[in-house]
């Protein structure tokens, strides 16, 4: 088990508008870390994530992925990472089954997908467009997500949206069972999470930088 | 090598201070080769054999169509300039020069329709350059259209850079093809539009107002990227410096 | 790990394709476009043969253009409002693989059929039988690199909220090459010339597009989508 740290930020800033919305943000992610990211709404929680999972670019500053700079390793880094964001990014006429194939970075076996679906409690909705399903069963399919992936890394931004009591149960369970081995989770949540091993991350938006408590 | 001097440049407040000083120059420029022009060809170059007084609409004719053109590659370099070092000033380079093609582009129409009615007898003929000049019109709206259509400013700033340079890689093909197309369909001898060889008494005024044309559209380009200079900059101390002695007086005027 | 970089490529086009079937009648929506307003030529006109004969070939390029923009925006928009954009953008591989998936599942949804039921409109519209062969390939080539260009509109508009009118406004101009070629491709056919040539031509510009639209979009994408 290495002590090499999987992800690193250094000075990292992010201009949007000539708004400065990341001054000089700094930290370091472990394997077996869950780190959650707090703040008030607009004060960059979404824009970090985004930025640590490629879809944005920084205006300054550099991250690291296994201390190698990311524009060395992109194909590396993306290929060990998952994203799930706000949107769903489900098409609507796809069945849940269609819809985890063509996500997953890797070729699926249709067991597996059938599994994951079954575990998630949508076993019976497996062959059923997308549209008709309710907005907590959307959201159980991109949790589905989290059980196909082989990513080392997920960023995760309000992953309790939306879903039921059972679902957050699992959620919490899929996250520490993924920090168990060796893998880190980033997301950012209203929720109070009491998870061993969890850091807490404060964007605040009165004072530039972050603080890490 | 050194470079400072290209990331200095990007400095809007370095840009404006250096071109304050040509300001003056540039305009007694504009004005004496202008005027000149004019009056040269409008009153002094000989008349046309076949077309009489009308052809001197040419004066004003080539040169706008020259600057259209001219101006459309200078817009996109000045996106890919920005594209590629992200620098502001040359966003607001491209900004600024947009709608001076496009009036110029108009100008270039409008007088070639003025040329037109007494040439060949209609206001509006289908020939290959009068096209080509309409579409490179459109061109010069989509670039504007786009970047004021979106809310931020930067990706607005992107994505008409894009175009524009989009745009430069089809004017050469669009114009070939139109030329093309109009040999298809008008394969008789008259070229409604060919260059003819110029006696050099016309052709010298004609130079005169191709430089003056250049000199205005550097001076309307500068005037007016000054202007935006000030306005994204209007928070800063040395903005605040320059219009300062005019801010008080229009202050006490507002309350 | 298994890299998909070929297979990604068919993993777009699959996925369009499924969705374009689901959806079915909004696909064939430009298809039934293109016979109704090129059926309101001759009620404009005169449903006199020889003057459709003339313009037949021409109309006809005209409204397959106009079925090709009126549909070309759906290639980026869904994928936008539902995050799959995102997803794209966030994805290990090269953007050029799967624009090209896309791209060319809206050719095939759109273009094709539209090359298919052109001779039926040639015949409404007096179009002599030795003009159909060259129709027929001319938009067959031709509304792939329309699909291309206006897939490149489509990315520089995905983000904005009435991105169509001005979609149409910004591609136009880039459409006037291909315009220019294809319609004449037909119209040798009817004239007697070898309509070879102009189809050349066509496939030359379609090349051109070919290598660098799919670049110029991957670039627009991540530049511009995410705000």
């Amino acid at each position: 088990m290495g002590s090499q740290c999987l992800l690193r930020a250094e000075d990292l800033c992010f201009e949007r508008d000539d708004l400065c919305v990341i001054d000089h943000f700094n930290f370091e992610l472990n394997p077996g870390d869950i780190l959650q990211v707090e703040g008030s709404n607009g004060s960059g929680k979404t824009t970090l994530l985004r930025l640590l999972s490629t879809a944005l670019h920084p205006s300054s500053g550099r991250i690291l992925y296994d201390e190698k700079e990311l524009s060395d390793c992109r194909y590396e880094y993306c290929s060990n990472i998952l994203f799930i964001g706000h949107q769903i990014a489900l098409k609507d006429s796809l069945t849940p089954a269609e819809n985890l194939d063509w996500l997953s970075a890797i070729k699926l076996s249709n067991d597996s997908i059938l599994k994951a679906l079954d575990l998630v409690g949508l076993r019976d909705y497996v062959n059923i467009p997308n549209i008709r399903l309710s907005a907590g069963q959307q959201r159980r399919v991109t949790l589905a997500r989290l059980l196909l992936s082989n990513a080392k890394i997920w960023f995760l931004d309000e992953p309790f949206t939306a879903i039921d009591a059972q679902g957050v149960r699992l959620v919490k369970h899929l996250i520490e069972d993924h920090s168990k081995k060796g893998g880190a989770v980033v997301l950012s949540t209203h929720q109070s999470l009491d998870m061993v091993n969890i850091r807490r991350l404060c964007l605040s938006n009165e004072e530039s930088g972050a603080n890490l408590w | 090598m050194d470079w400072n001097w290209f990331h200095r440049m990007g400095s809007p407040r370095w840009f404006y201070l250096v071109t304050s000083r040509w300001m003056p120059w540039l305009s007694a420029a504009t004005l004496i080769l202008l005027v000149t022009g004019l009056v040269w060809g409008m009153g002094f170059a000989p008349e046309d054999a076949r077309q009489g007084n009308s052809f001197r609409i040419i004066y004003l004719h080539v040169p706008a169509a020259f600057l259209a053109l001219a101006g459309y590659f200078l817009m996109a370099a000045a996106g890919a300039v920005g594209l590629i070092w992200k620098m502001k000033l040359s966003y607001m380079v491209m900004k600024c020069a947009a709608p001076i093609g496009a009036a110029l582009t108009f100008v270039a129409l409008f007088t070639g329709a003025v040329w037109g009615k007494p040439t060949w007898g209609s206001y509006w003929v289908w020939d290959a350059r009068v096209t080509s000049m309409l579409i490179l019109f459109f061109l010069y709206v989509g670039v504007m259209a786009l970047r004021n259509a979106f809310h931020s400013q930067e990706a607005g700033n992107k994505a008409s850079a894009v175009l524009a340079l989009v745009g430069t890689v089809n004017i050469p093909i669009i114009y070939k093809s139109v030329d093309w197309w109009f040999t298809l369909h008008q394969p008789s001898t008259i070229k409604l539009t060919s260059a003819p060889t110029m006696h050099p008494d016309m052709f010298q005024p004609l130079l005169v107002m191709i430089l003056g044309f250049y000199c205005f559209y550097a001076l309307a380009l500068l005037l007016s990227v000054r202007v935006e200079i000030l306005k994204r900059e209007r928070k800063t101390a040395w903005v605040r410096e320059i219009v300062g002695e005019h801010l008080t007086l229009k202050d006490s005027g507002l309350r | 790990m298994v890299t998909k970089t070929r297979s990604i490529f068919f993993t777009y086009l699959r996925r369009d394709l499924l969705i374009s079937y689901r959806r079915r009648g909004e696909t064939i929506g430009p298809a039934i476009f293109f016979v109704m307003a090129t059926t309101l030529v001759p009620l404009a006109l005169s449903p006199e043969a020889e003057s459709l004969r003339g313009i037949a070939a021409g109309i006809i390029w005209v409204m397959a253009l106009f079925a090709t923009l009126l549909s070309v925006e759906n290639v980026f928009a869904s994928d936008f409002k539902d995050g799959s954009l995102e997803q794209l953008l966030i994805g290990p591989n090269l953007l050029v693989m799967p624009v090209l998936g896309k791209v060319m599942a809206h050719w095939l949804t759109t273009g094709v059929p539209l090359a298919i039921i052109s001779p039926i409109l040639g015949l409404m519209l007096s179009l002599p039988s030795e003009a159909f062969i060259p129709l027929v390939a001319s938009l067959a080539l031709g509304t792939a690199s329309l699909s291309l260009i206006g897939a490149l509109g489509a990315a520089l508009t995905v983000s904005l909220q009435k991105g169509g009118l001005l979609l149409t406004l910004i591609v136009m101009p880039l459409y006037i090459p291909i315009i220019i070629f294809g319609s004449a491709t037909a119209q040798y056919g009817i004239d007697g010339f070898t309509w070879t040539g102009p189809l050349a031509i066509l496939g030359v510009l379609f090349a051109v597009v070919m290598v660098l639209c799919p670049l110029a979009i991957a670039g627009i994408l991540r530049l511009t989508t995410i705000t």
